[in-house]
Formats: structure tokens, sequence, C-alpha cells
């Protein structure tokens, strides 16, 4: 199943910081989801297609005109933190 | 309050605007019904103070709740998320749109789990919902919010979302009307994203009626959303009193007798099947090998396509920040560890690892097959018969607490709804009577689900009618 180093590994890749508790909790949870996940492991499912989605469409395309955007106050107005027209954030190696 | 306003929330859709139509009823009033009863529900996280200037159309003068999880122009949007607290979008969704233009009002903006993630309502950031039919009952989820408004009287009627069951299990569980249409029969624009390949707008109501009312304004194609269809020609009220050769089909081990299901709920579900059979209908045994491995597949999918459309809350273009005194990296993962709940972290961390190096094809891989043996059973059963019916929950409206602490036991809610959004296929549920919850007390609405192949709207609201008029369900009596 999936122990406590796995979870650290995939809260990071998932961005997310964890406390201790919520750690421990996740492991003993995500083993009891995945052990029902993994009943589809007994399936024959040799040959079959996947469907990653239902609908029988491609490329839904549209003419090419220009349009007005938002003005760019109006997507900066929802950020906690904008200045100069732009999102401020911490420096990646602060 | 007086007994007049108690009798307006108490109406439905249709009854309403007759009554205006006949002069007999004004808009406002209908709107000032409902706005100024209590919610002692918790259903709603905003309510508007006045209709505005609604538009002209089929739905002129009908005020309408919808679920948080639809932006909305200047008005709160939350999706049930601490993460998205004080967020007020720039532009509203193209299904509330639809509305507007068509002269709704909007009500107010309903309670929900988190990012539509639960079956209780329990997983909101602002707090549980209460069924209306049982102070200590949970209303169901994802859409509580909308399910309970509709049937305590906050509203005549309302939109949900509809990944895995948050529509069709809530209406069940309070006694109502949820219907979720196929997959693009209803634009997604600006209704956040969850598991997009399953999300589907739809609507919960008083009744069938309504449904059908809701919808024919809801299904159009929309150039913002490149997977919506619409409806071609609409959908027209239906009228249909029989069900002289309608055939249902029954799976035996995706049915009453499935693990887990209520003896009460089984009982309902075997009188109204008998019910099928009195008004002409045929009840046919078929067979969904793979619809049992439904939830399986479910929960590798819904969390997989959840972990990618969530990670672009981290702080930086909208609602909450935290650790700003560190790296960037580190400000991402302190703003989501403060702002997502845990069942959101839950479902982000197994759809990351189910997409992680080496589990990839174990996990998501498989599950898309098995998505593709899903619909194909569906394929033939739709061969043969109309319409597949089952119960819509294993189980009435549970208390509050009862599976809070035990995440697998709460999925299995959403045993007899996840197969259909997999398949892209409409469902509907209808309140078909009411049973003794297995742990005792007063007895709780049960809901009949009614699936049919894609774009079979019309011919299920149809049926559902008949059956609606035959089963007389009573609604739960509105209070002052």
């Amino acid at each position: 199943m999936i122990d406590r180093d796995q979870v650290l590994h995939v809260a990071r890749l998932a961005r997310l910081e964890l406390t201790d508790e919520e750690l421990e909790r996740m492991a003993s949870e995500l083993s009891v989801i995945l052990e029902h996940v993994e009943r589809i492991g007994e399936l024959d499912l040799d040959g079959v297609e996947p469907t990653s989605h239902v609908v029988d469409i491609t490329n839904v395309l549209r003419a090419d005109e220009p349009r007005p955007s938002w003005p760019r106050e109006r997507t900066l107005a929802g950020a906690p933190d904008a200045t100069e027209g732009a999102y401020r954030v911490p420096s990646p190696q602060a | 309050m007086s007994a007049t306003a108690v009798e307006l929330r108490g109406l439905t859709v249709a009854g309403g605007l007759e009554r205006i139509r006949a002069g007999e009823l004004d808009p406002g009033e209908w709107f000032g019904a409902y706005a100024s009863a209590d919610d002692g529900l918790n259903a709603y996280l905003w309510r508007a103070d006045d209709p505005g200037a609604p538009g002209e159309g089929a739905l002129e003068g009908a005020p309408i709740a919808v679920k948080d999880i639809f932006c909305t122009e200047g008005i709160p949007t939350t999706a049930g998320s601490r993460i998205l607290e004080g967020y007020s979008p720039a532009y509203t969704a193209t299904a509330v749109r639809l509305l507007l233009d068509a002269g709704a009002s909007l009500l107010g903006k309903t309670n929900m789990d988190e990012f539509a993630m639960g079956s209780s309502n329990e997983n909101s950031a602002y707090g549980n919902v209460t069924n209306p039919w049982g102070t200590n009952r949970v209303p169901g989820g994802s859409s509580g919010g909308s399910a309970a408004a509709v049937a305590g009287g906050l509203a005549p009627a309302a939109l949900g979302t509809d990944t895995g069951g948050s529509i069709r299990q809530p209406a069940s569980l309070c006694g109502i009307v949820g219907l979720k249409p196929t997959y693009g029969a209803i634009s997604r624009y600006g209704m956040i994203a969850f598991a997009s390949s399953l999300d589907q707008c739809g609507t919960l109501t008083r009744d069938v009626t309504d449904a059908a009312l809701l919808l024919d304004a809801l299904c159009k194609r929309d150039p913002c959303d490149s997977t919506s269809l619409g409806i071609d020609g609409g959908v027209s009220s239906p009228a249909r009193t029989d069900l002289k050769g309608v055939r249902f089909g029954v799976a035996p081990d995706f049915s009453a007798d499935a693990e887990g299901v209520e003896a009460g709920v089984a009982d309902t579900f075997a009188r109204n099947l008998d019910l099928i059979r009195e008004l002409g209908g045929e009840i046919v045994e078929i067979s969904l090998p793979h619809a049992q491995h439904g939830l399986s597949a479910y929960y590798v999918i819904a969390p997989a396509e959840c972990s990618t459309n969530l990670a672009r809350f981290d702080g930086v273009r909208y609602g909450l920040r935290a650790g700003d005194g560190g790296d960037l990296t580190s400000m991402y993962e302190a703003t989501r560890e403060a702002g997502f709940g845990a069942e959101v972290k839950r479902r982000i961390m197994l759809g990351t690892y189910a997409l992680s190096a080496g589990y990839y094809d174990a996990y998501y891989g498989r599950a898309l097959r098995v998505r593709t043996k899903i619909s194909s059973d569906f394929e033939q059963a739709f061969a043969n018969v109309d319409f597949v019916v089952t119960p819509t929950s294993p189980v009435v409206a549970f208390e509050q607490g009862a599976k809070a602490a035990d995440p697998m036991a709460m999925y299995l809610s959403d045993y007899f709804t996840v197969p259909m959004p997999l398949a892209g296929i409409p469902a509907i549920s209808i309140p078909s009577g009411l049973s003794e919850p297995a742990s005792g007390g007063p007895e709780l609405p049960v809901g009949l689900q009614l699936a049919g192949p894609a774009f079979s709207e019309a011919g299920m609201l149809d049926a559902a009618l008949a059956l609606e008029k035959a089963l007389g369900f009573e609604p739960l009596e509105i209070v002052a």
C-alpha cells in the first residue's frame, strides 16, 4: 500500500505542506481507498481502448477574429498581491 | 410570516410563472417570500437582497438559487472553499447567464461540499447544511445547499453540478427531483472545474416539469465551452401519463440486492418496479457487469483530473495567500495547506499518486479502460431497454458525522450514481417513497434513478413524469 515516505513524496509533487498528523492519517486513508480501487486490477482489460472523454468531437474551431480582451485591472482585481500591472510573488530563491 | 408567504414558498417554478402570467402574483412578492425566509438550514453562502432587473423570457419572474461553484460577476464565489474566501469573479457562468437572460432572478449562492467533493455537505468550509427532513441528518452532497433550499422552501429550484452523483444523491436524500443531463448538454463555462471529463451542470427542482423547463433554458451550445453541444430543438414540457411500451432494465447485481442497500430502500425500489408494471411498463433483466467497478474507476479518474484542475489555486491570481515570508514554492505549499480542507487534500493526493511515474498505467490507464467497459455495458443494455433503473442512493439521509471519519464509507453513497457520468449519459432521481432509516427514527425520502442513452432527456423526463404522477409523493410541508 502506501507508506509515510511515499505520502511525503506525493505531497511535495502536489505542493501541499501537510502537518505530521495529516501525513499519518493520509497514509492510512489512502491505503484503504487504494485497496478498493485496486479491484480493477482483477479485470481482463487486454485490448480495451481507454476512454478519456465521452464527447465524440475533435478540434472545435472558430473564426480567428480579433476581439477586445479584458482590461488588465479586471483580471488583477482578485489577486492577493498585485502591483504595477502584474502579480507579485515571492522570489523562487528567497 | 403570513400564510401567503409560506404558500408562495411551496410553489413550483411552472406554478409560480402561471400565476404571474395570470396576473395573480407579483414577481417581487414571490422573490420576497424566499428572500425574507430564515435560512436555518445554512443552505446559502450568499443571498440577494433584491431581484435586480430581470430579463424577458420563459422564466420571467422566477427566483432561482445557484450552487456556489458557478462564477457570478461581482458576487462572492467560493466553491465552499477557504481558498476562495472573498473572491468575486470577473464574469458570470454561461448556465447562470442563460437563466438570467430567460428572465430568472438570482436568489443566492448555495452551500456545497468544497469544490464539489463530498456526499454529505460536511466538507464545506462554511459549515454543514441541515436536511430539512431531519435536523440531525445530512442533505447529501455535493449540491447539498441547493437540495436543502429547494426541499425546505428557500428556493423553488436551484442549479447544481454532478460529477459522480452530486445532484442526484442530495435530491434523493432531500425528497426532490435531481437531473444530470448528458455530458455536453449544458455549458461548463464559469463552472469551477473539479473533474472536467465528468462535471455536468444540472437542476434540483420540486417536480419533473420544472426540470424540463429549466433544462430547456440551459441546453444551448456555448462557444466558450468547446465540449458543449446543447440539445437540438430544446426540451418540451413532459406530458406522459402511462408507461405503455417502455422497457426498463434492472441489473440484479447493480440494484436493490447490492451490498449496503438498506432494507427500506430495497422495499421501496421493489414497490417502484411494481408501479412501473402497473403503468404498462416492462421490467427487463439486464447485465451491467462493470457498473460495480464504477466507484474504483471514478476514484482514480476524478481525483486525477482534480489534482490538475486544482493546481491553479496557488495564491497568485485569486483567493487566499499564505507563507509570503518564504520562497515561491513554500508560498504555494503554505497557501494550499491553509486553503484546502481534508477531503480536497485527500483527493489531490490520490490523483497525484495515481498519475505519478510508475503508477500511471496501473491506476489511471486501467481506470480509463474500465470506463470504456462501463460505457459499452450501457450501450448493450440500451439496445434492449429504454432506461436503466436503480435506487439513487443505497441509504436514506444519514446522521451528521456518521460517515465523516470513514472516506470509503462516504464514497459508497455514490455507488449507483458514478457509472452514468463515466459513460456521459443522462440520469434523473425522483422521490419514490419514504423509508425508516436502518438506525431508526422518522421516515425519510428514497429516490428512484432512471438513466437513459445520451440525449434521451425528452423521453426520460416523460417517463419520470408518468412515474411522478402515479407515485404521488408528498413534498415536505413548508414551515414559517
